[in-house]
């Protein structure tokens, strides 16, 4: 494990128990991310994607090997680990003001400072002035939006993205996934994202971890280099070089319908 | 969602007759209704002075205005009233409140919450009116009885519908907050007591008619005061004309709390109706 990587998995085992017997979900994972570096992980439905993004964020403990974040092991949540999900999740009873200050009322770090910060960053990403409106009054794309602003608000250096655009129609989806890469680009943070979607992964990442089925383990990992603007991740899909990628992680995936 | 603030501006035609033909049916659903109450009423009337029916033993509505008006004069009317509405009230607040304390003591021990799951489902099945004699000897014949009687048929369904409430909070919502490090009491109190407002208000709905059968029932059979000793007082002595008037009195102080309980549910589902 590299010095220089900001989040890494040092040979990393996770079994769930339940009445019904034992899940392995992941077995001897093992990989370094670099600090900026955007991570794509695919893998078959139930393999164990979120799992990984779950022990990053310190919310489950693995059952075998150590999770670092910084060159520490994860103990727990902390602030440097930003957590989306699939859903926005923003609450219908807060304000989006209200919402994106969420993460820093509970980590009691409110204050003039932090608050004047949240409201630029709403301000700089088009929501400066749907602030003060309720999160129904808002489009799909905006939530979302508002959503990872609101993990922005805590200051991370880690972005967790769990299938974040899932829930979004496939128009949305693409515009806000150009947002969010830009958004992430711009504040210079490390993330990684865990989608089905291989066209997502192989336009917004830097490179793509696959995954096979569980118990999961890294099966390859692909460096994406696209000849395309790397601020525009349309363009990058029509690049030369998108579809050879595609093919061969959509024959790594091994994906068969029953 | 902003063209609609827009279309609000410049109505077509169009909308504006579907507008005016919603307005009309809804008048006239209020007319019927209106329409249907006073012939009753006035059957009801008619069919006693012409002796269809006997009035000693179904009263009348000319009759039960007089009774309002002597009970009135004789100055007791407000006494009984008041003293039911306090009683339900106190009632009402009490289960509310003691009911969504419990629940959120069993949301917060998932074992305590299973060991007494058996018991809750039990005692919410036995008609609570049967403790009735119970309560009266060990409280005492009294308002305190009957308040402890409206407590009791409205905490167990209050625990049982707060605690469910809590328990269906979406899991990501609280996934979400544990990201951000957030503790179990942070946990309820930005999550999961906020999303149950809802489910809370519609505890209190159905603890509104709780506490009136509480209390009414308590009143029977502790008779000192109140309408419900003024309908087993009018039955005793076959004065039905007091036994009717009270039901009437009873129908429009229920109506009233139940619709300030609507109203509350109004103001605050405006943000949870629109997801």
């Amino acid at each position: 494990m590299g010095n220089n990587s900001i989040v890494s998995m040092d040979n990393v085992s996770m079994t769930y128990h339940q009445r019904e017997g034992e899940t392995h979900a992941l077995r001897n994972i093992s990989f370094d991310v670099k600090e900026g570096e955007f991570i794509g992980i695919v893998g078959p439905s139930g393999c164990g994607k979120t799992t990984i993004l779950s022990l990053i964020a310190g919310l489950i403990k693995p059952t075998s090997g150590t999770v670092y974040v910084e060159g520490k092991p994860v103990e727990g949540p902390s602030s440097k680990v930003g957590y989306m999900l699939q859903q926005d999740h923003l609450f219908e009873w807060r304000t989006i003001l209200q919402n994106v200050l969420l993460g820093l009322e509970i980590q009691g770090k409110v204050n003039e400072e932090s608050k004047a910060k949240a409201e630029e960053l709403l301000e700089r990403y088009g929501l400066g002035e749907f602030k003060n409106h309720y999160p129904h009054q808002l489009s799909g794309g905006m939530r979302q939006r508002a959503a990872l602003i609101r993990t922005l608000a805590i200051n991370p250096k880690i972005l967790l993205l769990d299938e974040p655009f899932s829930a979004l129609d496939y128009q949305t989806r693409l515009a806000v996934s150009v947002e969010v890469a830009d958004i992430i680009k711009k504040e210079k943070k490390t993330a990684l994202l865990v989608t089905h979607d291989i066209s997502e992964a192989i336009a917004m990442s830097d490179r793509v971890f696959v995954l096979t089925k569980r118990p999961a383990t890294i099966k390859s990992s692909h460096k994406i280099e696209l000849t395309c603007d790397a601020n525009d991740p349309i363009s990058c899909r029509q690049a030369p070089e998108f579809r050879k990628y595609f093919d061969i992680i959509w024959k790594e995936l091994d994906v068969h319908v029953q | 969602m902003f063209n609609n603030k827009a279309s609000k501006k410049t109505v077509s035609k169009e909308h504006e007759q579907y507008l005016k033909r919603i307005r009309r049916r809804n008048i006239s659903i209020r007319f019927t209704q209106i329409v249907i109450l006073i012939a009753f009423l006035a059957l009801w009337e008619i069919a006693a002075n012409m002796k269809w029916i006997d009035p000693f033993i179904t009263s009348q509505p000319s009759r039960v205005i007089d009774t309002l008006i002597s009970l009135n004069s004789e100055g007791v009317l407000w006494k009984h009233i008041s003293i039911t509405i306090l009683e339900t009230v106190t009632g009402f607040v009490l289960g509310t409140l003691i009911g969504t304390l419990i629940a959120i003591g069993l949301w917060w021990s998932e074992f305590a919450a299973k060991v007494v799951d058996p018991y809750l489902v039990i005692l919410n099945s036995l008609p609570k009116v049967a403790l009735g004699p119970v309560i009266i000897v060990w409280i005492g014949a009294g308002t305190a009885s009957i308040i402890t009687m409206a407590l009791f048929v409205s905490v167990i369904i209050t625990i049982i519908t707060v605690l469910n409430g809590f328990l269906e909070v979406d899991p990501d919502k609280i996934k979400l907050l544990k990201t951000f490090g957030a503790t179990k009491v942070q946990v309820f109190s930005k999550v999961v007591f906020p999303a149950s407002i809802p489910t809370i208000i519609s505890a209190l709905k159905i603890n509104v008619g709780m506490s009136w059968v509480g209390v009414i029932v308590g009143e029977f059979l502790v008779s000192k005061a109140g309408l419900g000793y003024l309908i087993v007082y009018g039955g005793q002595v076959f004065r039905l004309d007091l036994v009717m008037t009270s039901v009437f009195i009873l129908v429009i102080a229920a109506a009233i709390m139940y619709h300030i309980v609507a109203w509350l549910e109004k103001r605050y589902s405006r943000f949870y109706l629109s997801k």
